[in-house]
């Protein structure tokens, strides 16, 4: 089980000659994920780590049944690649690459919803369903199968807390990362309903930051549909100054929105206990599951 | 990247919506061009890139010319929440009958741009939302549809307009859309969008934060870093690495941005000041780190250095090069706090170790090294 990806995805990589494509596509094949082809505009015809490279999606799709993509073109070009992918029915679209504009971020994933495309990122690691597929950029060895769920907006702190969990001997049913962009494809609520579904998923940790309001609106949601799962979070960013960008364009407190404070409250408010650093979040994962038991 | 009020009015002007007539004043010699081109009563703005600038004294009036004269040499050079006043804005005073609220920014959420109009403004938005929530119009736009004429018409419409100024109101509308979206807007605000006696509609104020990463489309704007960031933070972002100063003690240097703030927050749980946000980003090269360490080392506020590193795609061994080469380059003898696990960390702890440097294993525990070592210096 796990969330949107497992053995049965077949992967094109976008932007597979580049340093980063093709670097990671090595690291995707030797974990075993399905990476059937690649494209990037002009190159069609070679191969990368024995990987057939395309001109165009559609080709790649029509010759090898891809539903999955994953997208490391520079930003200038990284929405008409996403664009390309949902236009000929890829089904799920991971996009890594880093400062797309959020013009061209919103008409993807307005296109994404039209045709019932999931879009995770951008500016993510990616997605892992740990010993069966993995489409991102995190290091592989740090994650485990088990029972909880992840879904982040930071890449290496994600890593810190999914390594902890490891040592802790909880290990994952999937983990994603959201993207620590302004928009962004999936959110917190879109994976909690996933992780609510997956028999394999017994507790979710969430992993937010400041900026924007969707750890707030998650929690409403935990509340509101009485959430039967444990949830626990991690919220970065307490000591973070108003109107300053922390690293990642989605991170800044703009005015008096998006503060770690208003977010760590409103998880408590609904229940959820906040860890104060990462490495408490296995034994609040632990204590929940324990209750619940 | 935020613009000047004066150059988001160009834009403004530029795309057919009416603004003050205005002047900007750089220095006392071009005083001439304010009587030369307006007639009082003035008001006088400072341009500075800071919220809440009336409050904090950016925006005089003046009655007569002598009085502007009086008031412009005085906000020239002043400073408003500490930062220097290099221009200002002289423009004529408007008869005002009511100020409205008018601006376009993300929604996150339902992950497109949207509207919120009032016709209740000249205060933040946060404020408005919270008094006047019944005078608040959201519209998020469809972007497959796009923001239509009938759009801004429903608009000005539900803040009560009718007729002839309920057409003007939507035209208005319709081109800052056009604006913001030509613009790569994160934020565009009209506040106050004013009413005036006359019955016109003009925007009293002009605000524009253009997407930083849209940048690349309005190359005019690229080396436009004035006023919104310290010459430390500019110098970082040329060596691509996300800089943010703080007012403490302890440097902080770390790998993803997430992590950095987590590490910042775990020096504050200690007890701690951090002195800045520093993230090297993904892959650094020893080269970066070098950069890194130089930029945290030149705020003379900085006792300590802690750098929390989790190898990924940034291999320990290059982080741990990057420190001997930072050390050899810049001579720095403050203490360090090394916390680097991930990939090819024992190569990275063997480099260090040999060069008599020694590494931590977790977060927390150096977090709380680095907080102690801070405080001993500060006793001193």
């Amino acid at each position: 089980m796990g969330i949107i990806i497992d053995e049965d995805t077949r992967a094109i990589v976008q932007g597979i000659t580049g340093t980063q494509g093709s670097f990671h596509t090595k690291l995707m094949l030797e974990y075993g994920t399905k990476v059937v082809a690649g494209v990037t505009p002009g190159k069609g015809g070679t191969e990368v780590h024995g990987v057939p490279v395309y001109d165009t999606v559609k080709e790649a799709v029509e010759e090898h049944e891809a539903n999955a993509s994953i997208i490391f073109v520079p930003a200038p070009f990284a929405a008409d690649a996403a664009l390309e992918a949902i236009e000929n029915g890829l089904k799920t679209v991971v996009i890594i690459t880093e400062h797309i504009p959020i013009k061209d971020a919103v008409e993807v994933m307005a296109r994404a919803k039209e045709r019932n495309v999931t879009v995770i990122g951008p500016n993510t690691p990616g997605i892992i369903t740990p010993n069966k597929c993995k489409l991102g950029i995190m290091p592989a060895h740090i994650f485990k199968p088990g029972i909880i769920g992840i879904a982040s907006r930071s890449g290496t702190l994600t890593y810190e807390i999914a390594a902890s969990l490891t040592r802790a001997g909880f290990g994952q049913s999937t983990c994603l990362g959201l993207g620590g962009d302004p928009i962004v494809g999936l959110n917190f609520i879109d994976a909690l309903e996933m992780f609510r579904r997956d028999e394999q998923t017994r507790a979710v940790v969430l992993i937010g930051e400041i900026g924007g309001n969707l750890e707030e609106i998650a929690a409403e949601y935990i509340v509101k549909e009485a959430y039967p799962k444990p949830v626990v979070a991690f919220v970065a960013g307490k000591t973070a100054p108003p109107g300053k960008r922390m690293g990642h364009a989605g991170a800044i407190i703009m005015g008096r929105a998006g503060t770690a404070q208003s977010k760590i409250e409103a998880f408590r408010k609904a229940g959820v206990p906040v860890a104060d650093k990462p490495s408490d979040i296995a034994r609040l994962v632990a204590e929940r599951l324990g209750k619940n038991q | 990247m935020k613009l000047f009020e004066y150059e988001a009015k160009g834009i403004l002007i530029k795309y057919g919506i009416p603004v003050p007539k205005g002047v900007l004043i750089t220095s006392s010699e071009e005083l001439d061009k304010v009587s030369a081109k307006i007639n009082p009563p003035y008001v006088i703005k400072a341009q500075v890139l800071v919220a809440g600038r009336g409050k904090a004294g950016g925006i005089l009036f003046a009655e007569t010319m002598s009085e502007a004269k009086d008031k412009i040499e005085r906000l020239l050079g002043s400073e408003i929440k500490g930062i220097k006043v290099q221009s200002v804005w002289v423009e004529e005073k408007l008869r005002t009958k009511t100020e409205l609220y008018y601006g376009i920014t993300v929604d996150r959420y339902r992950k497109t741009y949207i509207i919120l109009a009032s016709s209740a403004g000249g205060m933040e938005i946060e404020e408005i939302a919270e008094k006047y929530p019944e005078k608040l119009v959201k519209f998020p736009v469809n972007p497959l549809e796009g923001f239509r004429p009938y759009h801004a018409r429903w608009i000005a419409k539900k803040l009560g307009y009718e007729r002839k100024q309920m057409l003007e109101l939507a035209s208005i509308f319709y081109k800052l859309y056009k604006a913001a979206m030509d613009y790569d807007a994160e934020l565009i605000e009209m506040n106050p969008l004013i009413e005036t006696i006359e019955g016109n509609f003009v925007a009293a104020d002009a605000r524009l934060i253009i997407d930083n990463n849209a940048l690349y489309r309005h190359p005019e704007y690229e080396e436009h870093f004035e006023g919104e960031y310290t010459k430390d933070e500019i110098e970082a972002k040329r060596k691509g690495l996300a800089y943010v100063k703080l007012d403490g003690n302890i440097g902080i240097i770390g790998n993803g941005a997430g992590l950095v703030m987590a590490t910042l927050d775990a020096v504050q749980l200690y007890g701690g000041k951090p002195a800045n946000f520093l993230d090297v980003g993904g892959g650094a090269s020893s080269d970066r780190i070098a950069a890194a360490l130089n930029i945290v080392l030149s705020n003379p506020n900085v006792d300590v250095v802690f750098m929390n590193i989790l190898g990924g795609i940034t291999r320990c061994d290059q982080v741990a090069m990057g420190i001997l080469e930072a050390k050899k380059r810049i001579g720095f003898t403050k203490p360090m706090v090394i916390r680097l696990v991930g990939t090819n960390e024992e190569e990275g702890r063997k480099i260090l170790s040999e060069a008599g440097i020694h590494v931590l294993d977790s977060m927390e525990e150096a977090a709380k090294k680095a907080v102690e070592i801070a405080s001993k210096t500060f006793k001193r």
